[in-house]
Parts: structure tokens; sequence; C-alpha cells
């Protein structure tokens, strides 16, 4: 009944089977209780914890090749723990835990001086400059376990941790320590409706994410799936989002190479 | 109407025409207020940031004050700590500059953060890993330090000055300067630093990243350094201002001329360091992270290799040799073309650091997003401005800022006002007329 081994969960998203609907943007808007805009037109300052990217090769057809990618935040470890946003975060407003692996963000703590902003590479942060407002009758629909955010705050992707919570204290009430990988999966992963995104324990080997990316964890948690890559591996953040794509454009788009380096993965 | 309080010995201009000069910089100040309060009402949607920049017009001109407000702690040490004597003649002045740029940064800061009343937490809630916290604290303490630094100069007003317990005040605070000024140089040496390391600890930036000495990357120890060699120029620059507006001689020429030297020397070190901090990062560090000097340089509308020669040449190198050579110094025309570049080269580094930072693409599949500021981002920057014109002409007009003005500017005949002034301005015999 102990529970002593640390998890550390993260996702595998397979590029090759995302079809860049959006489900997963907006299942995360629903079930994070995120706010919108009237005018959703400026990417700049709206809040997409969840947002998808495309991308494409640049060729002229018909070569032209396009690829999405899902950007969650990256619940980056960095070294022991220091993620790039939380080792700067002055008022301790965003943590990372040791025992799940996620960084979370305490809103009633945050004061809004964006700084971790300016240290996620991803921009995966997102500010409230705006009350959140609903439409007359929206917030009768609201996620109760989800607190929304005032203005003034930085707000990102938790794994949607209060489903960890609700999921903890179910195996609690039921005499368990521990969670069968689909007790605890995040919205994106579930509405995903070609099952691009997998979502788990990438510490236990029984977890498809554990078997997809197959981290090092003696090195960073590099994967040592060939086909298997993280975005901007080489600033060290550590991230625990895996991508997967056979593509060798789409891997090499995943981080920033010189000119005459060698094509390839970046690990 | 108010000569009572005007410094003996001293002429200032009648009230009526201060109001009436001051009547412009006073709009400005209110037009401020109300942005500011608008910001604090209404939130931040009233800026032009956005995701891309958190960190935009308000952080740069946060940096940049506290850089050029340097001149404070550097006059300061170099009077009180290495004993250059003759500054004394100027560190008023330099105490008052970096006192108003101080409660400048602290105000922008107080509009900058989306949730103002929870301030606080940055002492209550420190995170010791965090510049940031850092900063806040050495920030803080150094305002202090600061005010208590000013103070002996108001309680210096004649009318203040007539009531036993304050001149007893005032001289007991003058003889324990020295530890401030201490305090001062050391608080600075740490929240100068950090605000250079709260761009460069950002291992996610390449733009921005530098290497360095245990928890301290080498920016830390860049604007410290720049803000000892700048903000001594910006003292230079204002008291110039000053001297032109008020049509008198304020400061004797040695005095200016040994704090530019030093400024000088400083500058000259400063660019070296910088110089040779700009070629590892662009063949070390940038290259070992995937990118090449020219991809923060390129491909965007604004941010070209020129801001590059800018801040290196045109406002590093030059000024420092400048500066450096009595002949430069003693033309006034390349005397204040160096000062006024030495200025603007601390504003453009902070530009750099704070705004290129942010808009320099990080994932491959991100462009450069470019950013104005709103009116009223520029309103509440203008603020400060107006603030600081108000308190030095007041500071001035009330209070013995200048010592060597009574004996630069004669009141007497004419005459006699005229035979002392130029042998006061040779500079030759120096005889503080206040210690
Ligand atoms: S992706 Fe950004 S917000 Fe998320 S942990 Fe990494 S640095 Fe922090
Ligand atoms: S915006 Fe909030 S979470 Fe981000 S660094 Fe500032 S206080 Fe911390």
């Amino acid at each position: 009944m102990k529970n002593d081994q640390a998890k550390k969960y993260g996702m595998v998203i397979d590029l090759d089977k995302c079809t860049g609907c959006g489900a997963c943007m907006v299942a995360c808007m629903a079930e994070n209780n995120i706010p919108f805009k009237e005018d959703e037109s400026n990417k700049l300052d709206s809040i997409t914890w969840m947002r998808v990217y495309q991308l494409t090769n640049g060729k002229p057809y018909p070569e032209t090749d396009i690829c999405y990618i899902p950007r969650p935040c990256m619940h980056c470890e960095g070294d022991h723990g220091h993620s790039p946003c939380v080792s700067v975060c002055p008022a301790t407003a965003t943590d990372y835990s040791q025992k799940t692996g996620i960084v979370s963000q305490i809103y009633t703590r945050c004061f809004g001086c964006r700084y971790c902003m300016a240290a996620c590479p991803y921009h995966a942060r997102y500010f409230n400059w705006w009350d959140p407002v609903w439409p007359n009758g929206m917030e009768k629909f609201l996620n109760p376990s989800v607190s929304p955010r005032m203005r003034g705050v930085v707000e990102k992707c938790s794994f949607c941790f209060h489903r960890h919570q609700l999921a903890m204290n179910k195996a609690f009430v039921e005499g368990r320590r521990e969670l069968e990988e689909n007790e605890y999966q995040t919205s994106c992963a579930q509405a995903c409706p070609s099952g691009a995104i997998a979502f788990g324990d990438l510490n236990n080997p029984k977890h498809t994410v554990n078997q997809l990316a197959q981290p090092d964890n003696a090195h960073g948690g590099q994967p040592k799936n060939p086909e298997v890559f993280r975005l901007l591996e080489k600033l060290g953040t550590n991230p625990k989002v895996y991508y997967v794509s056979s593509r060798e454009w789409v891997r090499r788009a995943g981080d920033n190479y010189l000119k005459n380096e060698n094509p390839g993965k970046a690990h | 109407m108010d000569s009572a309080l005007i410094p003996k010995g001293v002429n200032r201009c009648p009230l009526s025409e201060l109001i009436l000069k001051l009547g412009p910089v006073v709009a400005v100040l209110l037009w401020g207020v109300v942005a500011m309060f608008m910001c604090w009402i209404k939130g931040l949607n009233q800026t032009n940031m956005n995701d891309s920049y958190g960190f935009a017009l308000w952080i740069w001109a946060d940096l940049t004050v506290i850089a050029l407000g340097g001149g404070a702690f550097f006059t300061g040490l170099l009077r009180y700590i290495i004993g250059k004597d003759k500054l004394k003649n100027i560190i008023n002045f330099a105490v008052l500059i970096g006192f108003i740029c101080y409660s400048s940064a602290l105000l922008i800061l107080a509009i900058d953060i989306g949730q103002p009343l929870r301030g606080w937490f940055i002492f209550w809630h420190a995170n010791v890993h965090s510049m940031l916290t850092e900063v806040a604290f050495c920030l803080t303490c150094y305002f202090m330090v600061l005010t208590i630094e000013y103070l002996p100069l108001i309680l210096e007003n004649r009318q203040i000055d007539r009531l036993p317990f304050f001149h007893n005040l005032s001289h007991n605070m003058h003889e324990i300067m020295a530890v401030f000024a201490a305090t001062g140089a050391f608080l600075s040496f740490f929240h100068q630093g950090s605000l250079g390391g709260v761009a460069g600890v950002l291992f996610g930036r390449p733009f921005a990243f530098r290497e360095g000495i245990f928890i301290w990357p080498w920016t830390f120890f860049l604007f410290t350094w720049s803000a000892a060699a700048c903000g001594p120029c910006f003292t230079i620059m204002l008291l110039k201002i000053t001297e032109r507006i008020t049509r008198k001689k304020l400061v004797k020429d040695d005095v200016v001329d040994l704090l530019a030297k030093i400024a000088g020397w400083m500058l000259t070190t400063y660019i070296i360091a910088k110089i040779i901090d700009t070629w590892y990062w662009a063949m070390v560090t940038a290259p070992s992270l995937g990118f090449e000097l020219t991809d923060f340089y390129s491909n965007n509308p604004f941010y070209g290799m020129w801001i590059l020669i800018l801040e290196i040449v045109v406002c590093g190198i030059i000024p420092s040799i400048i500066l450096i050579s009595k002949k430069g110094r003693s033309n006034p025309v390349s005397f204040m073309t160096a000062v006024v570049l030495a200025v603007l080269g601390a504003c453009v580094n902070r530009w750099a650091m704070v705004l290129q930072v942010m808009a320099a693409p990080v994932l491959t599949f991100e462009g450069w997003p470019m950013y104005y500021p709103s009116w009223q981002e520029v309103a509440t920057t203008l603020l400060p401005v107006a603030y600081g014109i108000i308190l030095v002409a007041l500071s001035y007009r009330y209070l013995p800022v200048f010592p060597q003005e009574v004996e630069l500017n004669p009141v007497e005949s004419e005459d006699q006002g005229g035979k002392a002034k130029k042998a006061a301005l040779s500079g030759a015999e120096v005889s503080p007329a206040r210690a």
C-alpha cells in the first residue's frame, strides 16, 4: 500500500496520426474553464493551453508536406526540477512536483510579473489580459473541479491535474495507492479522434508512453526510440512531452541546427 | 513669494515663472497618472503587450532608469570609499538623480504587475532561486538607502535647517554617510547584477542566455559594470542640461572632468568585456544551442545587425575613446557627444536584453512577433520623466544641491561677479562653498 515510486507523467504525441482537427484544443478549453474573447483572431493574446501549430516542409508541389504539432506545456524537468519557468518565478507561484513531474501553477499566488513567460521557450504560458467572462448561461457549464483564473495572472496546461486528484481520491477510498493507466488521462488525450496522444507515467514500463518514447533517465529522459524527439532538446529543458514521426523533416523541425550541422536526430 | 525657502546667496527665477514653465511638465505628469489608473483599474489589456511580449516598454524603462541611476552608487563609492573628495560637489545631484530613477523604477514595476495588490508576495513567498527576488529585495533596500542619502539635503533647506533638531540630525547623517554609501554600493552591485541575471539565466532563450560563475551569468557582471560606466555619464548629461536651462555654471569643470574620466575608463573596460562576451556567445554558446549569430539579427523588419553595431561601436567604443582622452574631454562638443552616446548605449543594451529576447523566435516554426507600445504605456513611461523634472526643479530651487553654485555665481555687483566667475571657471583652486 505504499506509494514511494516517483511518477513522471508525460505525453507522447504521434505526429503521423495527428490530422490537425483541433479536438484536443476544444476539449482542453472546455475541461479547464479557459476564458475566450469575443474575437479570437489575435492569437498573441488569446489563451490556448493546448495549441496546434501547422508546419510545412517548404517544398513545392508535389513534394509539399504538412504536419500539425499539438503543443501543451512540456512540464519541463530541466536539471533536477529546475524547469525554465519554475526557477525564475519570484513568488514560488509555479512549482515542479518531484512526485508527479507536473509543473503546477498557483493562481492565487501569482502576481503577474510574467517572468515565467519570458523564460518559457515554448510559449506555453498565457497571461489573463482580461477578466474571464463567459457568454450568458455558459458559466453553468463550467467544470466545478477547476477554478477559473482572475485577470492579471499567468496560466498554463496542468496535465489536467484535477483529474489526478479525483483519481487519487477514488483510489484512496478503495484502499489503493496506485493508479491504473486509464484512471488518469488528460482531456486532450481522450478527445483525440485519431488516438495520436498517449498519456501516462514515463517511469512505468507498462505504460504506453514509456514503451513509445523509451526514455533514458540516465540522460535526462532522452528518447531511445529513434523516431521520437522532443522540442528544443538542445536547450536542456528536459521536456516530458515527446513526439513521434517517421518523417525526417518533421523531427528536424523540432530543434535548431546550424547550417552545416549534420541532419538527423537532435541527440 | 517663496524667497524665505530659497538658499542664501543664490538667484532663482520668480515663482510665477517657474510655475509657468513647469505647466507643460505637469500636464504630461497628469496624462501619465490617468494612464496609470487606467492600467490599474482596467488591467494590462490597456497595453500592447501580449503573450509573446510579456516584458516590453516598461521593463525596458525599468532596467534603463536603474542603469542610469547607477551614477548615485558609483559616485558615492568614489567619493566616500575610494576618497575622491572632489566629487562632493556633484554627489548631491547624483543622489537626487538616483533617487528619481529608483522611485520611478518602483512605480513602473507597480504598474507593470498584473495583480498590483499582490506585489508583496515577492517578499512573502520569496523564491531564492529567482533573480527577480534578488532584484526586489536589493532594489527596495537601496531605495531606502537613497532616501536616507537624499534626506540630509532636504534638511539643509534654509527654514528646516533653522530648527536645531533637524540641523543636528542633518549634521550627524552627513557624518555617517560613508556607511550608507558603502551599503548602497554593495546593494547596487547585487541588484544591478541581478537585473543582468534576469535575462542571462533564461536557458530557454538562447539570445539572452549566458554562462557564468556559480549562479551568476556573465550578464550579471556586465550590467553592474555598464551601470557604473553609463550612470555617471547620465548624471553629467543631466547636469549639463540643468546648467543650460538655468543658464548657470553649477559644478566646476575639474569635478566633471574627473567623473567623466573615471566613467570613460569604466566604459572602456566594460566595452572590452562586452565584446569578449558577445564574441564567446556568438561563437560558442549560441552555436551549441543550434543558433548562428545572424539568426538573431535577420528575417525580421526591425532587429538587424545595426543594433549590435550601434550598441558596441557607436555607443561603446567611440565614447570610451573620447572620454579617456584629455583632448576629447576638453572639447565641449566631443565631450557632450560622448556622454550622450554612452547613455544611449545603456538604453540600447537594455532594449536588446528585454525586447529582442522576447522577439527572437526559439521554436523553429515561430516567427518574430513585433510590438509597439500603446499610448497608455508611453504615458506611464513619460510620467517618471515628468516627475523627475519637477523634483529636480524643486530641489534646485529650495535645496543647496550644488555646493559650488554660490561661488560660481556670485550675486554681488555685476562687475565683481564676472571676475569671480572667471576665476572660478578656471578651476585652479577648489574651495567648496559648502562642505
Ligand atoms: S513548457 Fe514552458 S511553462 Fe511548461 S514547464 Fe516548460 S518552461 Fe515551464
Ligand atoms: S507571472 Fe506569476 S507564475 Fe509567472 S513568474 Fe510571475 S509570479 Fe511567478
